[in-house]
């Protein structure tokens, strides 16, 4: 079982009350298929992702970001069992939607620098490493019924 | 996987004089980041006195990668050439494992992002992020 201090419980709690879910999701999910263009290959029934504007003003885009992100409230509010949590959502990604489990750290990545931006001065070296292993733990979590 | 193409390298430049007077800063705070949250990096500071971020050696060695990095900005146009030495002498006297290339790389785009919020939009990350990675693969080169 992922062991947590107090630190990062508390870390993550706060992180997750202080940023703008609306903007979090969709900015993450847009720049990472952006910066990693293959990912689009997902999302072939989202219309226009010809160039970085059009993916940025895409509206399934982010509305699929915010589906991302209040999946990952989910794991927030189940930090200490996220493997079960996230049991359903790792057999979709897995049987339904056919992900490549390497890209999940693409997107992690994503939400890493965005989170960032956002937080500012206050995304310490500490906050860095306690959201990386929450986010390491979520990565895990969903590729745990990969077969 | 990392060709630079002529936009890459405009865009990579314009950030670049936007953000080199930070350049040591930048370093400092990437080079922090990255022994504290990737704490198997400090295997290569044994030598160092303290490993904590904003440290003495933290900040004098994130100035020196630094211009490293923007040695390579100048010499965008053939990094192989251009970082011959530099990949020399991590390939035989430093070997570091090119692993941590990326990992560095990483750390240094988490701090443009907070350094520069509005100035590292997605298409600044893209090119920014190729850039590196082709550093880290001209740093390579000479390994075997």
């Amino acid at each position: 079982m992922v062991q947590w201090s107090d630190f990062e419980r508390a870390t993550i709690q706060d992180i997750f009350s202080k940023i703008d879910s609306g903007v979090v999701g969709p900015a993450a999910l847009s720049r990472c298929l952006i910066v990693y263009p293959w990912t689009q290959r997902y999302f072939g029934s989202f219309g226009n992702l010809y160039n970085a504007d059009a993916i940025t003003s895409n509206p399934k885009v982010a509305a699929h970001g915010k589906v991302v992100l209040a999946g990952l409230e989910k794991a927030v509010k189940n930090m200490d069992d996220i493997k079960t949590t996230y049991k359903d959502l790792s057999v979709l990604h897995s049987e339904k939607l056919h992900v490549d489990p390497d890209n999940f750290n693409l997107l992690s990545d994503c939400l890493t620098i965005v989170v960032a931006s956002q937080m500012g001065e206050a995304f310490t070296a500490d906050v860095q490493a306690a959201f990386q292993k929450f986010l390491a733990v979520v990565v895990a979590s969903l590729r745990k019924q990969y077969h | 996987m990392t060709h630079l193409t002529a936009k890459d390298k405009e865009t990579v430049k314009t950030f670049w004089a936007k953000i080199s007077s930070n350049g040591a800063a930048i370093g400092a705070d990437a080079l922090s980041r990255m022994l504290v949250v990737y704490p198997q990096t400090k295997t290569y500071f044994s030598h160092w006195k303290d490993l904590s971020p904003g440290s003495a050696p933290v900040k004098k060695h994130g100035a020196t990668v630094m211009s490293g990095v923007a040695d390579a900005v100048a010499k965008i146009d053939d990094l192989t050439a251009g970082l011959l030495s530099l990949s020399e002498l991590h390939a035989f006297t430093l070997r570091v494992d090119p692993s941590n290339f990326k990992i560095l790389s990483h750390n240094i785009l988490v701090v443009l992002a907070i350094m520069f919020p509005t100035d590292f939009t997605p298409e600044v990350h893209v090119a920014m992020d190729k850039f590196l990675a082709a550093v880290a693969r001209a740093l390579s080169e000479k390994y075997r």
